[in-house]
């Protein structure tokens, strides 16, 4: 039979029914948005991510401690990754262009009378060019700052914003009782992953070893640009054999130490944000389920209801397809919309939270693959928890089903 | 071959334990352009001879073929299509749709008959016009009168031009001046070329029919012509 009548008669019914379908498709609606919501979040990080990981390039690789926790009573071992593992990787890795070691923390910066706390970070003078993060005034410290561990500083703009300086190179700032020259500003990067990358101040890493304290020389982070893409698994695997080495780590140990490359970071962040994805639609799942049932618990109702409507379409020739289909339709129909709802709530919800949350989150980013997804399931809980009242409303005998008041 | 031939049509229902013969053996022949009435009280298994004629029921035992189909052989699927094609329904209850205009009600059958939406309006809307509500047919049941409706209910039993008119009981919620007026629309119908069966108990209903067959615990007990 057309289509068209399935559809008016479903649309008929559902309006005429409206706070009962409303309810109903509450429940699809509430999963659907959920979902969305928390896609669209997660999407958005992830493209974020993948950006920001692409800006610094797939030569890009890290080398940070990674502190192994014994049981209870076991002799925790002392991990350290120090800048002179850095330069041995500089002497003896072949296709290392560039290295810098990192250490950072929050610090109290001072200028005149007024204080800030952004991110101290002690790098060499390669890591605006290591993390593709340049100076916009001024300059990054040299080799000859570093070598006379030069009292020189370079902040970003959001630091020169909360200590209000009005000439920021040439300024003196104090960071942990030691006066700083400013002598650069970055360039503006923007927040992301909640960190504002314009509220950091850099100087050298010698220098941020006064102000952290020798222990922080056991605890750097190394950043590194690899010659080119193809040397990258190469050099990756040398800096672990160097380190081991190094560490003294036998053959069944396990490293004190993380080489990160960028597929690895990337992989890391996709595996967890598909943990929260996973774990969400479980969630979402039992939701629809809940959501279908009640689908289906308002349709027998209906098929009761309309016994006589049913009788009536018998008796001037609906076949049992016919009343099938009409049924599955409005079930269908009753879901769907549900699902429309629930796609245009989700995506509000996932931007408001996104806009509401602190930090700098990425724009709530809706996938095609989600609204096809959420439609597509939206159908399937419509046939799977329709087709039951459906098959029962074809079935109806139309001599009873035309006699039922 | 006469439009209905029924041969030794048996009708058994289990009630409970008990089973219950609604017809018992009935022969009949309905001619095309034929007028009938079914008379009988109840029990005496009118309503069910008009629900096998009406192709909703099947015979327990006997043959029943109608235009020269034997309906008792067919399947849901094709019962479904006689129902469809053949037999137009006249119910005591108007049995309309409701929140549903009219000529809505009216297409009904072509829907499911599978006619195209043009054709499908104006067919309907010559049915309405044929009993006179070619001006209702935007209205919903609710807002017609109890004439209007078994009118707009006899539309819809012609809009696919079927073999027979099946009218049961109905005038039975009609007062009697309506009741009149819908008498003349079937003896017009009549006129024009149609086969009616109408299932009445009240004699000056069965009075407009030219032949009236009287049912009596599921058996032909009489089957005069009206000689008018």
């Amino acid at each position: 039979m057309v289509l068209e009548e399935n559809l008016r008669v479903a649309f008929t019914a559902l309006r005429a029914n409206k706070l009962r379908s409303g309810l109903t498709a509450l429940g699809i609606i509430i999963g659907v948005a959920a979902v969305i919501a928390v896609v669209s979040i997660v999407q958005g990080m992830q493209f974020m991510i993948t950006g920001q990981l692409q800006n610094v390039g797939a030569t890009f690789i890290q080398v940070v401690p990674q502190q192994e926790f014994g049981g209870p009573g076991m002799v925790q071992k002392q991990v350290r990754l120090t800048w002179d593992d850095g330069q041995a990787i500089a002497q003896h890795v072949r296709n290392v262009a560039m290295i810098t070691p990192q250490i950072f923390g929050q610090t109290e910066v001072k200028y005149r009378d007024r204080q800030h706390k952004p991110f101290l970070l002690g790098v060499n003078n390669d890591w605006p060019d290591v993390n593709k993060f340049n100076v916009d005034r001024g300059r990054f410290f040299s080799r000859l700052d570093l070598d006379r561990r030069a009292k020189v500083a370079v902040v970003g703009l959001s630091v020169i914003d909360e200590l209000k300086i009005p000439e920021p190179i040439g300024a003196e700032i104090y960071a942990g009782n030691t006066a700083f020259t400013i002598i650069g500003v970055m360039e503006k990067k923007g927040r992301s992953l909640g960190l504002d990358y314009d509220d950091l101040i850099f100087v050298p890493f010698d220098t941020a070893l006064g102000i952290f304290g020798r222990r922080a020389a056991d605890q750097v982070q190394l950043q590194i640009q690899a010659a080119n893409s193809e040397s990258v698994d190469q050099v990756k695997d040398d800096i672990k054999t160097l380190l081991r080495e190094r560490h003294h780590i036998g053959p069944d140990d396990t490293d004190d130490f993380r080489v990160l490359v960028q597929d690895e970071i990337l992989k890391f962040y996709s595996q967890l944000l598909l943990v929260v994805t996973g774990v969400v639609g479980g969630i979402v799942g039992i939701a629809l389920l809940v959501a279908g049932i009640g689908i289906m618990n308002i349709m027998l109702v209906s098929v009761t209801e309309r016994t006589k409507e049913i009788g009536i379409r018998k008796s001037v020739g609906a076949k049992k397809r016919d009343i099938l289909v009409q049924f599955l339709i409005e079930a269908i129909t009753l879901a769907l919309v549900g699902g429309i709802v629930g796609t245009a709530l989700g995506y509000a919800v996932g931007a408001v939270t996104v806009k509401m949350l602190p930090g700098d989150l990425p724009a709530a980013h809706v996938p095609v693959w989600a609204v096809v997804l959420a439609f597509g399931f939206c159908t399937l809980v419509g046939v799977v928890f329709g087709i039951y009242p459906a098959s029962k409303a074809a079935r109806l005998d139309p001599i009873e089903a035309l006699r039922y008041e | 071959m006469a439009l209905i031939e029924l041969r030794g049509v048996r009708k058994v229902y289990e009630v409970g334990t008990e089973l219950v013969r609604a017809l018992d053996g009935v022969d009949l022949d309905v001619e095309r352009g034929d007028y009938l009435a079914i008379m009988g009280s109840s029990g005496s298994g009118k309503s069910t001879l008009m629900n096998l004629l009406g192709c909703l029921d099947t015979p327990s035992e006997g043959s029943y073929h109608l235009n020269g189909n034997a309906v008792e052989k067919m399947s849901d699927e094709e019962l479904a299509g006689i129902r469809n094609k053949e037999i137009g329904f006249v119910f005591q209850t108007f049995n309309l749709l409701a929140r549903t205009t009219a000529l809505q009600n009216v297409e009904l059958p072509l829907v499911y008959g599978g006619t195209g939406r043009a054709e499908r309006h104006q067919r309907a809307a010559d049915a309405l016009a044929r009993v006179g509500l070619a001006d209702r047919a935007k209205h919903m049941p609710n807002e017609l009168s109890g004439g209007q409706r078994q009118r707009v209910a006899i539309a819809r039993a012609l809009v696919n031009d079927p073999s027979i008119l099946l009218a049961d009981e109905p005038t039975g919620n009609l007062d009697s001046s309506t009741s009149e007026d819908i008498m003349a629309l079937f003896d017009q119908l009549h006129r024009g070329g149609n086969t009616v069966v109408l299932v009445t108990h009240e004699p000056d209903i069965a009075a407009h029919a030219s032949r009236r067959v009287t049912l009596r615990d599921g058996k032909v007990v009489s089957d005069v012509r009206n000689g008018r």
